[in-house]
């Protein structure tokens, strides 16, 4: 089925890098459509290049192809060159796979990984022939759904939004395709659009805006109120209990053209317990689900086998932190033996001899660069985000990694923490020039770049409650930091637009009314508004004031306990009142242990799903906790503890 | 042992570039078990040598690629099965025609390949209405271009290079191509005459629709063979006759 093609194809030969759209991809998929299946159109609101690696989107691809009543393809937002022809053309966007036309699928679902491609998401509805506003879709339309870590706070894309999915989605794609296939065995009719989707109200996990009414008083915020009573008041993340049950991608796309992380991508664990309290990632993940390491090494084998590709990459949110990491990248680097040389990549290292250790291990040949996260200057400010990287543990790590090779050393840093002082910032370039120091030791021109990134607060985090610093304000800190670091010989500062940052913080913690915004800027141009050459922020700061919306208050103010939030309604398992306890801590600078190996705190993620964390080892890291040096052998571990050869991966 | 392959690269695949392509051996090389030598060095590499790079979105019956295989490895590899056996590991679109076990010290397909020859298909022009353009362009003495070299605008003359122009009869004109087809010979050396510049010296310019690489041909001592074949007879063109 080449639905498209024959009038796409002309078209792309005027456009840049045309490999965009053509599919092909290894692992690709052609399926068969059907009026009794379910078709499914998984989407990404950014490139190609950007949304193909997206393992989340591949995992329901292939789970949903997988199933006799669904079908699944993908799409991408085209780039403004080619949506430029197709609308001239009144071309509808389309299926990467079959060149399907968007509007002919059912569910058109899309990733939501960052907040400027908001914009982008209503383009692509758009250019599939779909009303943006949910309320203006009739029966005929698809059902436009979202997943991802952005949907913890989806209220700013509430009125475009039919279904949201919290949590993982491996299961509950099932549950969803369940009730549209019904639906459309009904001829669509069965009660009509508000029929199928308060049914879809009901399956767990899945969270339906429209029957939700919001309530104001003035400029407040005071809640959402279910329209009917069967609809859930609190909406519940899903959570996969174990990822033994799933060891997919099996069969990861390999695309033809160069993308972003361009290689085998093997997920060793879910969820993280560092409990860094920036880090929205780490508290809405939670448990920790390690995949077994019989699993893990026949993922990657198989994977290396079938994809051709050279390198492999660990991937979770903290890789070094798995147990029984040095055994697993052993036995990894020895099933590769004879054959073709093979990368392995850890895509976050820990911050401690430890970490380099592995990558030492790992990395043969050319040492170019490692990159590490202390995230804050100075040990005050990093109590109070609960990353407990001692000075000595940055140290250490970065003597091991000169002497070890490595000439470039990469230091990723947040700028406009809460309680930050210009202490706290200066001390960024006091810990950068002394790993110039220590480098000196070992190479003639070390090299250190400071990252910056200018922090926003997150949904179900402890820092949710505490104001952005405005744009000013960040550009005074980075250019305190440009200025300190000007004559270090050696040490480069990058940073990211703090204007960037103010309006990723509107949407981080909006409501609904920045629906209106969004669509606003939408209307006028701005899409793509994560690529720098394309953000522009009077499209937002405009759009804001026509709507009567005042920044400051989204983004600039602290909120207080009894402030109802936008987001109060859904449920990542976090107890409100641990967040609130652990917003406390931070401002009192005390720090939080890694509840994986210490005393459970009860923050609600495990106790209130009864799941647990499931570790493959008894053995806690090298260095304890956070390289806090507890003493973990003598404490009792509250986790399951898989037996040991216990061979999941064989089943 | 050295190993020169023709294939073709038609249909979706053609979008893709060069670079996207010589990544796409590589990983055939490994998912395959092909023991292909690789360079020493940093960053190893299979080593592979690519003829003339086609640009993004043209389709071509005649792409050539040497690879160096490991010896001795290299006596245990079914030459006559290579092509069905390797083209299972490309993309759709890319299949392996045919193969020859070549002398390391051949000239390199850079070197050696001295033209190309083409189908160019002209959008919305019949073919009773592009013979004439094509009769002005061929009995032009010279064809002045202004081309940007080193930064800097260079005047030169396209017509040497045009070696071959004509008019497809509709009858002879590729089945999947609408409107008039150019046939075309354009040189490769001693500079080289892309499609695109050729179809800029009409005057209007032509728009250019799909585009085909046919052969890739190399001219020895007046004698024209194609690269795969060394000491082959000279090729003869069904459709010479216009220059």
């Amino acid at each position: 089925m080449n639905g498209l093609w024959p009038q796409i194809e002309p078209l792309l030969s005027r456009v840049s890098k045309p490999a965009r759209y053509i599919g092909m991809e290894g692992g690709a998929q052609q399926p068969q459509h059907s009026p009794e299946k379910v078709a499914w159109l998984l989407a990404y609101p950014d490139t190609y290049e950007i949304g193909l690696p997206n393992q989340g989107l591949q995992i329901l691809y292939e789970i949903l192809n997988e199933r006799p009543d669904a079908v699944a393809e993908r799409t991408y937002a085209p780039w403004h060159d080619l949506e430029e022809l197709l609308r001239e053309r009144g071309i509808p966007l389309f299926s990467v796979d079959t060149h399907r036309s968007a509007a002919e699928f059912d569910i058109f679902g899309f990733n939501l990984s960052a907040e400027l491609t908001y914009t982008n998401l209503l383009n692509m509805v758009d250019l599939a022939g779909v009303p943006v506003r949910s309320a203006d879709r009739g029966p005929q339309h698809p059902l436009i759904a979202a997943g991802g870590h952005c949907t913890y706070n989806p209220e700013p894309l509430a009125d475009f939004l039919d279904i949201v999915v919290l949590g993982d989605g491996e299961e509950v794609v099932a549950e969803i395709t369940e009730v549209v296939r019904d639906w459309k065995a009904s001829g669509r009719l069965l009660g009509d659009r508000v029929g199928v989707l308060r049914s879809l109200a009901r399956v767990e996990g899945v969270y339906v805006p429209a029957m939700y009414r919001p309530v104001y008083a003035g400029a407040d915020f005071l809640g959402l109120e279910p329209e009917f009573s069967d609809i859930p008041e609190l909406v519940e993340k899903r959570t996969v209990a174990d990822l033994a049950d799933f060891p997919y991608p099996k069969q990861q796309l390999v695309p033809l053209t160069e993308v972003v992380h361009d290689r085998l991508n093997v997920e060793v664990f879910r969820g993280c317990t560092r409990g860094c309290r920036f880090c929205q990632a780490g508290m809405i993940t939670r448990p920790v689900r390690e995949r077994p390491a019989a699993q893990v090494r026949s993922m990657v084998a198989e994977g290396l086998r079938r994809t051709g590709y050279d390198e492999v990459s660990l991937t979770s949110l903290s890789t070094a932190d798995y147990s029984g990491i040095e055994a697993l990248v052993t036995d990894i680097v020895d099933a590769a033996g004879d054959g073709p040389a093979i990368t392995v990549a850890l895509p976050s290292l820990r911050v401690d001899a430890f970490g380099v250790g592995i990558a030492t291990q790992l990395q043969h040949g050319r040492r170019a660069g490692l990159t590490f996260a202390p995230e804050a200057g100075t040990w005050r400010m990093r109590q109070v985000i609960n990353k407990l990287i001692r000075e000595e543990d940055l140290y250490s790590a970065v003597e091991a990694a000169f002497s070890n090779g490595w000439r470039r050393v990469k230091l990723y840093f947040l700028t406009g923490l809460p309680t930050e002082t210009d202490e706290d910032t200066l001390g960024i370039a006091e810990l950068a020039r002394n790993c110039v120091e220590i480098g000196r030791a070992h190479t003639r021109n070390p090299s250190v770049t400071v990252s910056v990134g200018g922090f926003v607060p997150k949904p179900f985090t402890p820092f949710q409650w505490f104001g952005q610093n405005t744009v000013e304000e960040l550009q005074r800190k980075i250019n305190l930091l440009r200025d300190a670091t000007r004559r270090m010989h050696g040490v480069q500062v990058k940073w990211h637009d703090p204007k960037a940052t103010q309006v990723e913080g509107i949407m981080s913690r909006g409501d609904r009314r920045i629906g209106d915004v969004i669509e606003t800027v939408w209307r006028n141009g701005g899409t793509f508004q994560e690529w720098n050459e394309r953000f522009e922020l009077p499209l937002w700061t405009e759009a804001m004031a026509e709507h009567g919306l005042d920044p400051d208050w989204y983004t600039h103010r602290h909120r207080t306990e009894t402030e109802v939030l936008p987001w109060d309604h859904l449920s990542a398992g976090l107890h409100k009142d641990f967040l609130w306890q652990d917003w406390r801590d931070a401002l009192a600078e005390v720090g939080l242990p890694d509840c994986r190996w210490t005393p459970c705190y009860d923050c609600g993620a495990c106790t209130g799903y009864s799941i647990e964390h499931i570790v493959a080892s008894a053995t806690p890291p090298a260095g304890g906790s956070q390289g806090t040096g507890q003493d973990l052998a003598s404490t009792w571990v509250p986790v399951t503890i898989r037996a040991v050869g216990d061979e999941v991966g064989a089943r | 042992m050295r190993i020169r392959l023709r294939y073709r690269k038609l249909g979706k695949v053609r979008f893709t570039s060069h670079r996207d392509v010589a990544r796409c051996w590589e990983r055939a090389f490994r998912t395959s078990g092909l023991p292909i030598a690789i360079t020493e060095g940093f960053s190893p590499r299979p080593k592979m040598h690519f003829g003339l790079a086609l640009s993004t979105s043209h389709e071509s019956l005649g792409e050539y690629l040497d690879l160096d295989l490991l010896d001795p490895e290299s006596a245990a590899v079914d030459i006559d099965a290579l092509p069905a056996m390797l083209s299972g590991h490309l993309p759709v679109g890319i299949d392996i025609e045919a193969v020859a076990i070549i002398d390391r010290s051949a000239p390199s397909l850079q070197e050696a390949v001295t033209s190309c020859t083409w189908h160019i298909e002209v959008p919305g022009l019949a073919h009773a209405d592009l013979l004439p353009a094509v009769e002005r362009v061929v009995s032009a003495s010279t064809l002045p271009i202004v081309r940007e070299r080193k930064g800097k605008p260079v005047s030169d003359d396209l017509r040497p290079g045009i070696l071959h122009l004509e008019v497809l009869d509709p009858t002879a004109a590729p089945a999947d191509f609408a409107g008039a087809v150019l046939y075309a010979e354009l040189a490769t050396a001693p500079r080289s005459v892309r499609p695109s510049e050729l179809m800029a010296v009409f005057d209007p310019p032509l728009l250019e629709g799909r585009v085909r690489r046919i052969h890739q041909l190399i001219t020895e001592n007046g004698a024209t063979r194609e690269p795969l074949s060394p000491g082959a007879p000279p090729m003869v063109f069904a459709t010479a006759s216009a220059i």
